[in-house]
């Protein structure tokens, strides 16, 4: 089987691949960050801990959202069923275009977010009576990872094989 | 956006909820005497179990608890060269005076810094200058020289301050952070105003005036000199004109007041570090405030050692950084 008769396959691939890559990268970069200021006030003060433990995983959600849009695409392609789909270029490349929007928001959100809740972090080692408050910050980046895993959701299941 | 620092930021923020509010320090100064104050400290955990009841053990206690976190945030500590020059430059007084008048006062140096007492007079005695940072060989040797030959220490005293105001204001000139170049700029400009303010009081000469004052961005040396040689209503109309207004309202007041204003407008300019969560400005303003809690702190136990009225230890207190 050459790759160049399975060029819609090979696109369609990597489109998942895109998506759980790019998404994933963004989260780990997040709660890499967030974990950071986490141990920071855990090393002062480990009473904080479940609270600050909540907001170092806020950043992970986009990883999730990746792996969702890649198994959506796996499943649409056949792999997941053991009998992949016969996709021509075209096809492979509209699901490519369709994971990207999970994937790059994915990343850029993640970053953000961390960086977000590490802030928000600070809020917590000064005041933790406002918690809920500072889990707003970095909450409402994840409105924007939502809005682009609902596009790539969307498209991919759409787009017909 | 670096996130170098975020570990450290997040650890001062924890750090900075045991720093003393104004409110705290109301309660200290409303402590009846100056052994219930001791109790008031311990009570907040400052010292430690080897300082009880020994206000100098546990201001000195503290203020290595301010560099043992430093050292555990893993930060370069060039970064922090600025606010450690006037120390290592007064050991550098302390151990020309002791060398040059031979009196001896193991006392006066400070140990945490890159030269201590021991080297410094050890490089003084042998008049190894070269062994000293750039920044001080040159003014090392002149000011062993002017004491050994002219006896004059007030002028070796003006001479090593001048160096520092320098060596901290092109410090701050070469720093990346915004913090340091702030803190350099207000540091050097606040002392050029005691400077001027001083030697208003005392009548001394421009030329004296402006061998202690140290150039900066925001005063100019040449017209606060001209100011304080015409007299206190011109040194407060030139600066009525800066960004040191406040202060001359203060040296309306009293004294004290402007020596209060002097510090707070440190705090002021360290102040928005409160809200940076990724630079090393937050670790730098925490070093500042610790320095100035502890200021305060001895402000107070010493006006309560002297039984001074609430009122008039009130009047000295500096301004909290929380």
């Amino acid at each position: 089987m050459s790759i160049w008769s399975n060029l819609g396959l090979v696109y369609a691939l990597l489109g998942a691949a895109v998506a759980v890559f790019l998404a994933g990268a963004g989260s780990a970069i997040g709660v890499g960050i967030a974990g950071q200021a986490a141990s920071g006030v855990v090393t002062e003060d480990p009473s904080k801990f479940a609270k600050v433990l909540i907001m170092q995983l806020l950043p992970g959600t986009q990883g999730i959202y990746g792996l969702l849009v890649g198994f959506i695409t796996l499943s649409k392609i056949g792999l997941l069923g053991g009998g992949a789909a016969d996709l021509d270029p075209k096809t492979g490349l509209l699901i490519l275009a369709a994971c990207l929007p999970i994937g790059i928001v994915g990343l850029i959100s993640g970053k953000a977010q961390g960086q977000t809740a590490a802030a928000a972090i600070g809020i917590v080692a000064k005041k933790p009576e406002q918690f809920g408050k500072a889990m707003l910050f970095p909450a409402m980046v994840e409105t924007y990872a939502i809005l682009a895993l609902l596009i790539s959701i969307l498209a991919v299941t759409a787009i017909q094989v | 956006m670096s996130e170098q620092y975020t570990y450290a930021v997040a650890r001062i923020r924890a750090l900075e909820v045991s720093l003393f509010s104004n409110s705290t320090i109301d309660q200290l100064i409303a402590c009846q005497n100056y052994q219930q104050c001791l109790q008031f400290l311990e009570e907040k955990g400052w010292g430690s179990a080897d300082t009880s009841k020994d206000a100098e053990a546990i201001l000195t206690r503290e203020e290595e608890k301010i560099w043992e976190v430093v050292k555990e945030l893993s930060i370069d500590m060039e970064n922090f060269a600025v606010l450690s020059y006037p120390k290592l430059f007064h050991n550098l007084k302390a151990a020309i005076k002791e060398v040059c008048t031979e009196e001896k006062n193991r006392h006066i140096f400070y140990d945490d810094v890159a030269i201590g007492g021991e080297e410094m007079l050890e490089i003084v005695r042998e008049k190894a200058f070269t062994r000293l940072p750039d920044y001080m060989q040159h003014v090392a040797a002149e000011a062993y020289d002017t004491l050994l030959h002219t006896r004059d220490g007030q002028l070796c005293d003006v001479m090593i301050d001048r160096a520092t105001l320098d060596a901290v204001y092109a410090a701050g000139k070469a720093s990346k952070a915004q913090i340091i170049r702030d803190y350099a700029e207000s540091t050097v400009a606040v002392a050029d105003i005691k400077i001027a303010v001083r030697s208003q009081k005392t009548a001394k000469s421009i030329e004296f005036m402006k061998r202690a004052m140290a150039e900066c961005d925001s005063v100019s040396v040449d017209q606060l000199s001209k100011a304080a040689l015409a007299g206190k209503e011109a040194l407060r109309d030139y600066l009525m004109g800066t960004a040191y207004a406040e202060g001359a309202q203060a040296l309306l007041e009293s004294p004290s007041a402007f020596e209060r204003w002097c510090d707070n407008k440190i705090i002021q300019t360290i102040s928005p570090q409160k809200y940076n969560a990724f630079t090393i400005g937050p670790v730098i303003a925490y070093v500042i405030a610790r320095q100035n809690e502890i200021k305060t702190v001895r402000i107070i136990l010493s006006g309560k050692l002297n039984d001074l009225p609430d009122d008039s230890i009130r009047e000295r207190v500096r301004e909290m950084y929380v």
